[in-house]
This record gives structure tokens, sequence and C-alpha cells, in this order.
């Protein structure tokens, strides 16, 4: 054993509390199958104080009935962070958050049929000193590759519990739960030299680590090591900085490296990969290795096949946005109607009043506005846990990065951007796959302009109106329709471009990226992580979303009308109304006038409800059905005049309209998401702001040159 | 051995050993840290449908990055 192993084999008693476990791995190491498997349903997910990193606890019982903890780590390659997962990671594991306790032993889930590379995180995690397991998982998959691994000389070779499992049938599991009870894990006695190169900065770092920052020699010849490879720039929220005087010793070295030319992190990620070449000599048997390509290369060759390639990424995403069109409709009506039911009861059986209109028009309609949205978020989130689960995800990046990348963003933006075709809410939390913040947040700026279901019913209503006095041919009809989202999709991209240029300059985008074998997926991953998703949307948007339904009904049943006064003279004198009114002068440049103000004021709250709006304000009967009230309601509008008896909804004015509709952020629901991915309330501020400033732009420009040419 | 070629412009299907590439640039760190060092065998796989990204297979998974990036990267090509 090497000495420096020595004080904290003498600390390793048992702990009292209840132990806590980390889980660790490299990303598609069956991670999650494993803590799902461990923990069941007894999970806990919450966000890290400050960051937007997801933290995972669950419980598991060891074969006595003896509650463990586990923590899920975000998944890396490596204690050297890129992003904030990975710091969060490093951080943990390090003892730097005071949020999370310093884990007591470690799980590390090691991808059999990957070794070298995932053994790699495994020798930083063994430097820490602390008791590890390790899990072998996918052996089943390993077998099946002709790969023969010796469990029992891996074990020996580390002095730490070696378990082979197969997470996704449950094998390994009884074994695992074993170790994991034992009170006296030993302490890994992989012996490894630091280079000589860099060894007396190692010492030097490790001797300011253990004095200034209060660290445990061993932790501290652990992060001694990693500050070498980590740029330590990704300092997130809630880590406890270095102290000045390890800053200065680490900047000293680095400079004097830098100076005679010593390539010190090369030379640390080398000599690790030598220790683990060794290591892993003589580990693997090789069977007869197989003939035919492995069904994962057969599958590739098609699914990035340049001309196959194209072809089943649309069908992908043609599949997609039929089930979200088609299947999410139904229960959405049903969420709808059953929202309207518990309206109409609630108005028959409590006596009018404010309270009544605050229940039916405020809460309801606030948690109906919510609700409404979780069929479409449950449907995107299981395409989205089944393409991440079986690895297509990572082809549609591959595919995509060159398209991406001329904006500055890479491929993983691709498929939040395309979610929000469908809505901009799970657009926005599927950013979560974007490692870089600043391309995440990027992302989650342009996204909403992705022309969202909620326009639909809007475009569907104005789109005929352009052509009062005659029939629209179909062609012209879709072309509109299609202009719209190109013109979304535009506003997107060239936004995108813009942030990546000035406010949000970043490094030269990176694309390194792993091509996982493609699985199967296993049904329950993924059925829980559509209900921690949906979970996470209704508990912290929902009580935002809730809250601005309420401020805007007040704003529309405030102040009273005389008694007996219709709806439509209500709205005008209430405050929307008079917002509306006040609106008039801004709005007028585009056309539009008071009531369409009153319009534009209602949709925040969904967009579809322009169409609701207008029907109040222009005192349209509602039938209950969609089609016959949008004709009904467009009859309507088109004889609305200003007050000198020009008409009102004008073709250009339509078309204005739209194009509004386009580019404005009016859905409260994103902000409330935003602000929850963003962690504060600058970015949704800034969106909202942004994005009407485009619109009206946009509007103004169409409707003074569309005026000038006489239309 | 021959020259040392850029990993962006192996042909298709081919086999190499990395020589060299730059030391500096958290991309960089980030490839050795993902078992791409000097000494390693690399295969070009393919090239995405609009000819960036490349994917390699090295260490025996599958590995994706830009052509910017794989322009610096330096491989001997064993000659048969």
């Amino acid at each position: 054993m090497p000495p420096h192993f020595q004080p904290a084999a003498a600390n390793a008693a048992p702990p009292r509390r209840q132990p806590v476990f980390a889980l660790v791995g490299n990303p598609n190491c069956g991670k999650s199958t494993l803590f799902n498997a461990l923990t069941g349903l007894k999970q806990k997910v919450a966000n890290y104080p400050g960051v937007t990193v997801e933290k995972k606890t669950g419980i598991a019982y060891s074969q006595h009935g003896q509650p463990m903890t586990v923590i899920d780590l975000p998944g890396t390659y490596s204690l050297a962070a890129r992003s904030p997962d990975e710091a969060v990671t490093r951080d943990v594991l390090l003892g730097r958050r005071a949020d999370t306790p310093v884990p007591d032993r470690i799980l590390c889930v090691v991808d059999a049929t990957n070794l070298e590379r995932n053994l790699y995180l495994v020798h930083q995690i063994l430097d820490l000193g602390r008791p590890v397991i390790i899990v072998l998982n996918m052996m089943d998959l390993a077998a099946q590759a002709g790969l023969r691994l010796r469990v029992g000389r891996l074990e020996q070779e580390l002095g730490v519990p070696v378990i082979p499992c197969e997470a996704i049938h449950g094998k390994g599991l009884v074994e695992l739960r074993l170790a994991m009870s034992r009170p006296d894990l030993p302490l890994s006695r992989h012996a490894w030299d630091v280079p000589t190169a860099i060894a007396p900065a190692v010492s030097e770092l490790q001797a300011s680590l253990t004095a200034h920052d209060g660290k445990p020699p061993l932790v501290a010849r652990a992060e001694a090591l990693l500050l070498l490879t980590d740029s330590d720039e990704m300092r997130v929220a809630g880590s406890a900085p270095l102290h000045a005087r390890t800053a200065e010793i680490l900047s000293h070295w680095k400079k004097r490296w830098a100076a005679d030319g010593t390539d010190w992190a090369g030379t640390l990620v080398g000599s690790r990969y030598d220790a683990i070449a060794r290591l892993c000599s003589g580990l693997a048997e090789r069977g007869a290795t197989p003939v035919r390509a492995s069904a994962s290369d057969r599958i590739d060759a098609v699914v990035t096949h340049p001309v196959w390639g194209w072809l089943t990424l649309g069908a992908i995403t043609a599949a997609l946005f039929l089930s979200i069109f088609t299947l999410a409709q139904y229960p959405m009506d049903w969420i709808d109607h059953a929202m309207s039911a518990l309206g109409s009861w609630v108005t028959t059986a409590m006596p009018p009043g404010d309270l009544r209109d605050l229940i039916t028009d405020g809460a309801i309609a606030g948690v109906g506005g919510v609700v409404i949205f979780l069929p479409q978020i449950l449907i995107l989130f299981f395409f989205i846990g089944l393409l991440e689960d079986t690895g297509y995800m990572a082809r549609a990046a591959f595919i995509m990065d060159r398209l991406m990348s001329r904006v500055g963003l890479n491929g993983k933006s691709f498929i939040p951007l395309l979610s929000s075709y469908a809505c901009a809410i799970p657009g926005i939390m599927a950013t979560r796959t974007i490692e870089d913040p600043k391309d995440r947040l990027v992302t989650i700026l342009v996204a909403p302009f992705m022309s969202c279901s909620a326009r639909l019913p809007v475009y569907l209503l104005l789109i005929p109106a352009l052509l009062p006095n005659a029939v629209m041919p179909i062609p012209t009809k879709v072309a509109l329709m299609v202009l719209m989202y190109a013109l979304g999709t535009g506003g997107a991209f060239f936004f995108a471009w813009l942030f990546k240029r000035t406010l949000l300059k970043g490094e030269p985008p990176v694309m390194i990226m792993e091509l996982p074998p493609y699985r199967r997926p296993r049904l329950k991953d993924v059925a829980l992580h559509m209900a921690q998703r949906a979970g996470l949307f209704l508990k912290r948007a929902g009580t935002v979303i809730l809250g601005l339904s309420v401020i805007l009904w007040f704003l529309t049943a405030y102040p009273k009308a005389h008694d007996g006064a219709s709806p439509q003279e209500q709205r005008a004198q209430s405050f929307a109304g008079r917002a509306g009114h006040a609106l008039e002068p801004v709005i007028k440049p585009l056309g539009f006038d008071w009531q369409i103000g009153i319009g534009l004021i209602g949709s925040f709250a969904a967009r579809e409800l322009f169409n609701s709006t207008m029907g109040v304000v222009f005192a349209v009967e509602q039938t209950g059905n969609d089609d016959t009230d949008r004709d009904s309601l467009r009859t309507s509008i088109t004889k609305a005049r200003w007050p000198d008896g020009r008409p009102l909804f004008t073709p250009l004015v339509c078309l204005n309209l739209m194009i509004f509709y386009v580019f404005a952020l009016q859905c409260m629901s994103t902000i409330a998401v935003v602000k929850r991915e963003t962690n504060s309330w600058r970015w949704p501020l800034f969106q909202l702001a942004y994005q009407t400033g485009t619109a009206w732009l946009v509007c103004f420009i169409v409707y003074q040159t569309g005026r000038a040419l006489g239309f | 051995m021959s020259a040392p070629v850029r990993l962006s412009e192996l042909a298709i299907g081919t086999s190499g050993v990395v020589h060299s590439y730059p030391k500096a640039g958290a991309a960089f760190l980030r490839l050795r840290e993902m078992g791409l060092l000097p000494g390693t065998a690399v295969t070009l796989i393919r090239a995405a449908p609009l000819g960036d990204p490349i994917e390699i297979k090295v260490r025996g998974y599958h590995l994706t990055l830009r052509k910017s990036e794989a322009e610096h990267v330096l491989v001997e090509i064993a000659t048969s």
C-alpha cells in the first residue's frame, strides 16, 4: 500500500448515519437504469441551488433492509469539468458543495464493452481515497461482442469490489446490494506514480490545499491532480472557491511550464492511460471477433447515409408531429371539457360574484391553461426519452451539426428547436442535453420563434380573412402557413447567429460527442423520465402560471362597469381595455386598434386565447364548435371598422397580425419555464423585450411598406 | 511509416496511429481524456451527410468531432 493511502484508511470507520453513496459513470454507461433499478420509485428530483443541474437522490435498501442514500451524479467522462453538470459531479465528489453531503462511498458504473475510456474516470476517482465499488455494467453486451472479462483479476489489481452486472435485466443487483451493505469496504490499493515532470507541483498544491482549503490529505492530492487538467473556469454557484494561495501556486506552475514547453495536462492524461493499459492487459480475453459488422454499425450505415439518413430523420420528425397533433388532441380535448365542466359546475353551485368569477375565470382557467400542455409535454418527452435511450439522438445531432454550425450552434440544439414547433415549453426543457451553457442559453432564447401549435388557431382564423370576398385556393393557404413557419424559423436562426456573435460570444463551438451503440430502451426508464419532467413542469411553472392567470383575470374584471353591462362593455372599460386603449398609439403604426390590443394582452395567457378574446370583444355567439365559432368570428371581424369608417381587418392587417404572432413572446408558460431553466428573471424578461421588439419592428416595416404600396 | 496526414483528410475506412496534436485548448484536452492520445490507433468510419463532422473509432468506441478539430490531429498511416 502506498504511504499516502494510510491516513484515510484510519478515518474510514463505518459511518453511523445513513450512508451516502454517489453514483458516477460515463454518459451512456447505463447509470440511470442502474439508479432506477436500485432505488425504484423512491427518487427525488430537485435542482442544485443556484444551478440548473438536476439533483437526483434516491433511497436503496441493503439486503438487511437498511436504507442507504444514493445520489445520482451527472454522467461525465472526466472530473475535469467542461459543463455545469460535470462541475457538479466534480464538486460533490471533492466536497466543494455545502448543499450536498460528501459521499461516504462511491459507486462507479463502468461500461464493460468500453473498458479503457470508462476506467479513466475510475482512475481519477480512486485518487479520492474513498471506498469505491465498481459496477461492471452491460456484461451481456460485452459477451455478445466476444469479450470475456476477468472480473477477479480487476478486483485483485484494484483492491476494491468489482460487481458484474446487467442493470437492464436486473442481474447483479443482489450482489451489488450485498457489497453496498458491507461495513468494511476496502480502499483501493492501486499504486500509480505521478509523472516526475509534474510531481513537485502536485505536492506543492496538495500541501496548500491541506493547509489553506482545509482538505484531507488524500482529497487534496486528488484535487491537486485535477487542477492541472481542469481549467477551473467552470465554477458554478454553490461551489466553494479555491484559496488565493492555492490559485497562486497553480498559476505560477502553469506559467513556468508554458515557458519551458512542458505539456503538463497531456503528460498527466497520458500517464493515466498508460496505467489503465497495464491494468487492462490480460484482463479481457477476446473470443472469436465477430466477422460481421455489429448491429449498431449496420444501423448507422443506413441512419447516417447521405440519402437514407435524411429520410430517417424526416420520418422520425413526421412521426413526432403526427403524434403530437393527433394523439395529444384527445387528452387536450378531455382536459378542455373537464375544465369547462368544472367551471359550469362552480357557476351553478356558487352565488354570482367576484369570488365565483375569480374561481372560474382566474383559478380554473389558469390551472386549465397549465394542464392543457401536459399531453404534448408527455408525448414529446416520450419521444425524446426513446431517442436518447436508443442512441438516435446523438445521430440526429451528428447529421444536423453542419447546418446548426452555420449559426454558431452545434447539432445538440436541433432536437430542442424541433420540439419547439410543437410547444416551446418541452423544447426549452429539452435543452438540458446541451452541455455548453452559452449554446444552451442561445437555444432557449430563440426556441419560442418556432411556430408552436398554439399559434395554429390564430393562423387558421386569419389566413382565410386575407381574402374576405373570395374563397382562397388551398395552395395559397398552405403557402401562407408555410411562410409563417419559415419566418419563425428564419428569425430563430438569425437571432442565434446574432447572439453567438455579440451577447453570448464564446469559444468557437466544439462538437466532441460519443456515438453510443444502439440499445434497446427500457420503457420503465422512459416512463419515469416523462413523469419526472411533467412533475417539474407542473410544480414550478404551474405556480407562476396560476399567479399570472389570476392577475390577468383581475385586469379584465376590474374596475367593474355599471350593473347590467354587457361583457364587451366590461372588457372595454376594464384595466385590460384601458391598457388596450393606452396601447393604441404604440400599435397603431402596425395597423392595430385598441380592440386588437385587448386580444394581444389576452393572448398572453396562451396564444390561442386570441380567438376567444376577440370573440368577447366583438360579441360573437359561442357555439362550442371551434370551426363554426371561427367562421362566425371571421365574419364579424371583417365588419369591424375604425371610428372613421375604414375597415379594421384589411388583408394587410391580418397578415401583419399573423407576423406579430410569429415573433412576439405571448406565452407566460414559456416565460415561467425560462425563468426556471435559467434561474433568474433576467433572461425571460430580456427574451420578452427582444421578441416583442422584433415583432413590432417587423410589423411596422411590413405595414408601412404595404400602405406605401397601396394595400 | 509515411509522413503524418491530417485526421480530417484520412480516406473513409482507413486506420492509422495518432502522431501528435496541439496541447493547448479545452477541445484537445477533452480529446486526450477521451482516450485519443499519441500512439492510439484510430479508424475513420464516415463523415456526416453534409461532410462535417466526422466519425472515428478509437479504443473500441465511436466518437464524432468536427473537421476544424480533426485537421489539427496528425495521423500516421501504417503502410502494409
